[in-house]
């Protein structure tokens, strides 16, 4: 440890004003508070200053609460891939963890790699400190994108999320969009047929199994509404005996993106991210619950069978738990606002049930509903300070 | 009926925007979305115009301008198409809702009259309100649902155009590339909330 510092504070000169990369001084200088926590602190003659954390500790909080989802997502990958050959592997075995392995890191080192470069860039050029929000966007872009995406689109869509969502706001802090998800969307209508096929497992040059199809949960549930089928019987009988159990949906070991499927792990990382203050509660349960009164209202209506599906099942199919703990929560795109926070999470999971069960376009709801809320979480804000100006002014006494 | 109307409005708030799925009324969307109060204003103004214009028009375009329109006059008339006065008849008509808004807010809220300021009068070329008028003629509305879709187009250009005054409020002390200040990331900023209206674009009601 003592070497490491020593390190860098024999480094520090070449990089400060006047030194020969004196350019770089921002890249050096993320490197080093990523290491240390930095000695200067804000002045105190600022206001509310309320904890010693500062925003690489958080952004790490938040990365750790990712983990449990993403060694998941490794294993499931693997597990996915001898399902689809017709071969019968422990979850937890070596061989899933390898295939996983094999298939998902390159995503998580090309996201990294493409964004950091991005981001590196910016920061040279624009004289501004580098912005530690992609630690965290760079690790949500490859859990949120199928095990077979090519990995030149997942460089694409990063990099078009950081320039245009972020970087042209201003960086960190500032963008409108929650950063992951405009890359997700970008690739979804960029090449639909790569990001929204049935087919989201990694099968290789093996030989694959009569009658596999690897649908996915909800491409089953709008199918079933389709024929008529009842929902939860098509998520039974299909393609793979009771991979859709409701228990297995929770659990997790279903085919889709690398880290939405298990309920189980996305509910442990918002455990973490709640305990530590990082995202908010409200939110979180207020998207569980919209999505869940939709579906009773849906359930009432009964128009066609994926109304009549049972409510539950829409919390655990897709990526709504993920999308709930990781991607709604995010501080700068949610509503700031305590009451606009219940309101904003709250449609977050109307408009999810609603995307899902009406628009036969999508299949999954859950990041339409979130870049549709990011868009009117500032005017949410906006009304609720009004509506608590006008209370406060009522309340005054002259 | 009812069910049908109130289908038509949601599917022309939410399906068929009028700024996020046909790009129209963007100039004024764009100019006076810098406060939330100037644009909510500006938004009131659209809706009311827009939900007056578009039935007068329907009544104009059924018992004057189409051909045989103006039978219930005399039989000698069947013959008569002015639809070549389309267009001009429906900017004169706009044009006179716009001058009664102006009065009307120039007497009760001269504060708003004043923060508008040219794009008031403007709102008469908003392309937005002639736009519903010719839709209107294309869909071949009856009278009620030519109402419920000019007042429903009004609303989500009224949705619309807060929303982004909300961002522009937000982001207002945001590091924004110099080159982009001002309009250019004001395209961008409607561009990325194109995409979150997407979500609506291939519902069927």
């Amino acid at each position: 440890m003592k070497l490491l510092r020593d390190f860098l504070d024999k480094q520090k000169p070449h990089f400060e004003k006047g030194g020969k990369w004196e350019k770089f001084y921002y890249i050096f200088e993320a490197h080093e508070t990523l290491l240390y926590t930095p000695k200067s602190t804000t002045k105190a003659t600022g206001t509310q200053i309320k904890d010693a954390v500062d925003m690489k500790r958080m952004m790490m909080t938040v990365i750790i609460a990712m983990v449990p989802c993403l060694i998941f997502g490794i294993f499931n990958a693997g597990y996915q891939h001898f399902i689809a050959q017709g071969q019968d592997v422990a979850f937890f075995s070596v061989d899933s963890l390898l295939i996983g392995a094999v298939k998902v890191l390159p995503v998580v080192v090309v996201s990294y790699a493409s964004g950091l470069t991005v981001e590196f860039t910016f920061a040279t050029f624009r004289r501004h400190a580098i912005n530690e929000g992609f630690l965290v966007t760079g690790m949500l872009i490859p859990l949120v994108m199928p095990p077979t995406v090519p990995l030149w689109q997942v460089a694409l869509a990063t990099v078009f999320a950081v320039v245009i969502g972020k970087e042209a706001f201003g960086g960190t802090g500032m963008n409108i969009l929650n950063v992951a998800l405009t890359a997700r969307a970008f690739l979804y209508f960029a090449y639909p047929t790569d990001l929204s096929g049935d087919v989201w497992t990694y099968i290789g040059d093996a030989q694959v199994i009569d009658g596999y199809s690897g649908a996915t949960a909800l491409a089953i549930a709008a199918e079933a509404s389709n024929t008529g089928a009842v929902v939860v019987d098509a998520l039974s009988n299909s393609w793979h005996s009771g991979l859709f159990d409701f228990g297995n949906l929770v659990w997790g070991q279903i085919p889709g993106s690398i880290g939405e499927t298990s309920v189980i792990m996305a509910l442990i990382g918002g455990l973490i991210l709640v305990l530590t203050g990082v995202g908010s509660w409200k939110i979180i349960v207020s998207v569980f619950g919209g999505a869940y009164l939709t579906g009773l209202l849906f359930n009432l209506i009964g128009a066609n069978t994926y109304m009549q599906m049972p409510a539950e099942y829409h919390l655990v199919i897709g990526g709504l738990a993920f999308g709930a703990v990781f991607m709604a929560t995010d501080p700068v795109t949610a509503a700031q606002t305590e009451t606009g926070k219940w309101i904003y999470g709250f449609l977050i999971g109307v408009i999810t049930v609603i995307i899902r069960v009406v628009n036969p376009a999508y299949p999954e709801g859950i990041m339409m509903a979130i870049l549709l809320m990011n868009v009117f979480a500032p005017l949410i804000d906006y009304y609720i300070v009004q509506a608590n100006k006008k209370r406060r002014l009522q309340r005054a006494t002259v | 009926m009812l069910e049908s109307l109130f289908n038509l409005g949601i599917k022309s708030i939410f399906v068929e925007n009028m700024v996020f799925a046909y790009f129209l009324g963007m100039c004024s969307f764009l100019a006076v979305s810098k406060k939330v109060t100037t644009a909510f204003g500006l938004g009131m103004a659209v809706i009311f115009v827009l939900t007056i214009t578009v039935p007068v028009n329907w009544i104009l375009l059924e018992y004057i301008l189409k051909e045989g329109a103006l039978s219930w006059i005399s039989a000698d008339f069947l013959g008569v198409d002015l639809s070549f006065l389309q267009f001009i008849m429906f900017i004169a008509i706009i044009a006179a809702m716009v001058q009664l808004v102006e009065m009307v807010i120039e007497k009760f809220s001269p504060g708003l009259y004043g923060s508008l300021g040219i794009f008031l009068p403007l709102i008469a070329v908003n392309c937005a309100i002639l736009g519903s008028s010719l839709f209107m003629v294309q869909k071949e509305f009856t009278l009620s649902e030519a109402t419920v879709y000019g007042f429903s187009s009004g609303i989500g250009w009224f949705l619309a155009i807060i929303a982004l005054a909300a961002i522009r409020e937000k982001i207002k002390y945001s590091n924004v590339p110099a080159p982009l200040k001002g309009l250019g990331i004001t395209m961008i900023i409607t561009g990325l909330m194109g995409l979150g209206f997407l979500s609506f674009i291939g519902i069927k009601i």
